[in-house]
């Protein structure tokens, strides 16, 4: 019965191993122990999205999601979009289009935003909206950040 | 909030679990994709003694195809259904179903066991296994046995499953010749719980299996409609309106969504329109 845990986790590229309390989540590990801030912590039950990630290459809730679970797994997180998931020109058109104000929900958008763009999917309004429909935004309305992701896609086709 | 203290165990066979799960002092609670349990203890509404983390057990991960069914492991999670071709082909159902279940990064995580082990009043898969006389393979240490999906939704949060058994595997027929699926919800947002949905089964005799979600205490059949519905080839105003209407046969519980009555309402809009969508 153990109520803390060694992890090894590779993280943008780089391995940590960490002893972590077993209920500290995949959110908390992240800013407590690694001191990586970027990851946002909203709602804290999977509703909001503001701290979805890329876990072993695939988007998941940090906040729903125990440190402990990673185990050996590889996290991205918007510390690493742009080295890890080439997402410079995604993250520029954001900033252009305005797809942002407070920023709070921007790391688990992107994170939605490359998944979508990543499985090779349109720059269609209705599927986009579809698709982010997990993370809120409470300063854009949206449209910016749907726009943001139709003008990448765009742009990656030309 | 955080969710409270716990001890955590990963094991790593199907015996081990069942030895975790035989020992009452441990209060064990069991860990598929966590999209529901880590909520619900971050509320702070479950608050397990040890939390047993099936993901090391490789056999819960599997899909296999037989004769005339799909076992689906319990681990199997949302969109390795979502992309299974097998599934696609066998339980174009559960295709139609899955783009409504929560949403991308909810669905890469969690399972098809963890959805039908809550049962959840509002959640979509306790109905298709309902629609579809799916069967629920249950494990422990005396043995293995199989529920019927009719039999295994109790109530809210309740199932047949026991403390010490563990859901293996769904088992679902595989579609006849002649069989078509109708489906529909309706949802604040796209992805939320809906605040009332269905599933239907027509089989090539014109047999129609109803399963609403979302409208009581579990997933239920609606007998009184599959009755009128029964043997009918043209599905005209008049039997769509009289399917409607004996929705009042069901004792709706309202949520934090909407009220009895509107759910009632809501009910009668999403059978009519799944069955449009059926011709």
């Amino acid at each position: 019965m153990s109520k803390t845990a060694q992890i090894t986790v590779s993280v943008n590229g780089e391995k940590y191993i960490e002893d972590v309390p077993v209920r500290m989540n995949l959110a908390d590990f992240l800013r407590t122990k690694l001191g990586l801030t970027g990851t946002h912590v909203g709602c804290e039950h999977g509703v909001c999205g503001a701290c979805t990630l890329f876990l072993d290459g695939r988007t998941a809730r940090s906040c729903l999601t125990l440190a402990v679970q990673a185990d050996g797994a590889e996290i991205i997180t918007i510390e690493g979009f742009e080295s890890e998931k080439n997402a410079s020109d995604l993250i520029k058109n954001f900033h252009q289009g305005n797809a942002l104000q407070c920023g709070y929900c921007t790391p688990g958008m992107l994170a939605s935003s490359i998944e979508y763009i990543e499985q090779g999917n349109p720059a269609d309004r209705q599927k986009v909206k579809e698709y982010i429909s997990g993370n809120y935004c409470r300063c854009t309305g949206y449209q910016a950040i749907v726009d943001a992701i139709c003008t990448t896609i765009e742009e990656r086709q030309n | 909030m955080k969710a409270p203290d716990f001890s955590y165990e990963k094991p790593n066979s199907l015996s081990d679990v069942l030895n975790l799960l035989s020992d009452d002092n441990l209060e064990c609670q069991l860990l598929a994709g966590g999209q529901s349990l880590m909520p619900m203890m971050n509320f702070r509404m479950a608050s397990p003694g040890t939390l047993v983390d099936l993901s090391g057990i490789s056999e819960l991960s599997v899909i296999n195809v037989t004769d005339d069914a799909i076992e689906i492991g319990a681990m199997i999670r949302y969109y390795e259904l979502q992309s299974h071709e097998s599934i696609k082909k066998h339980c174009p159902l559960i295709t139609k179903v899955l783009p409504y279940v929560a949403h991308a990064a909810i669905r890469n995580r969690g399972t098809i066991g963890g959805s039908i082990g809550l049962s959840d009043p509002a959640a979509e898969l306790p109905a298709v296994l309902l629609c579809l006389d799916a069967k629920i393979e249950i494990t422990s240490q005396n043995g293995v046995r199989l529920e019927p999906a009719s039999s295994f939704f109790k109530s809210i949060y309740e199932t047949a499953c026991e403390t010490d058994e563990l859901i293996t595997k769904i088992i679902l027929p595989k579609a006849q010749t002649g069989q078509l699926f109708g489906f529909h919800e309706i949802a604040r947002r796209h992805g939320d719980y809906a605040m009332a949905g269905v599933c239907i089964a027509q089989d090539a005799d014109l047999t129609r299996r109803v399963a609403f979600f979302g409208v009581s205490s579990s997933a239920i059949r609606a007998f009184g409609v599959e009755k009128i519905l029964s043997g009918v080839s043209e599905l005209s105003e008049n039997i769509i309106l009289d399917a409607q209407n004996s929705l009042d046969e069901i004792e709706f519980e309202g949520d934090m969504n909407a009220g009895p009555e509107a759910k009632k309402h809501i009910a009668k809009i999403v059978l009519a329109r799944a069955l449009k969508e059926m011709k």
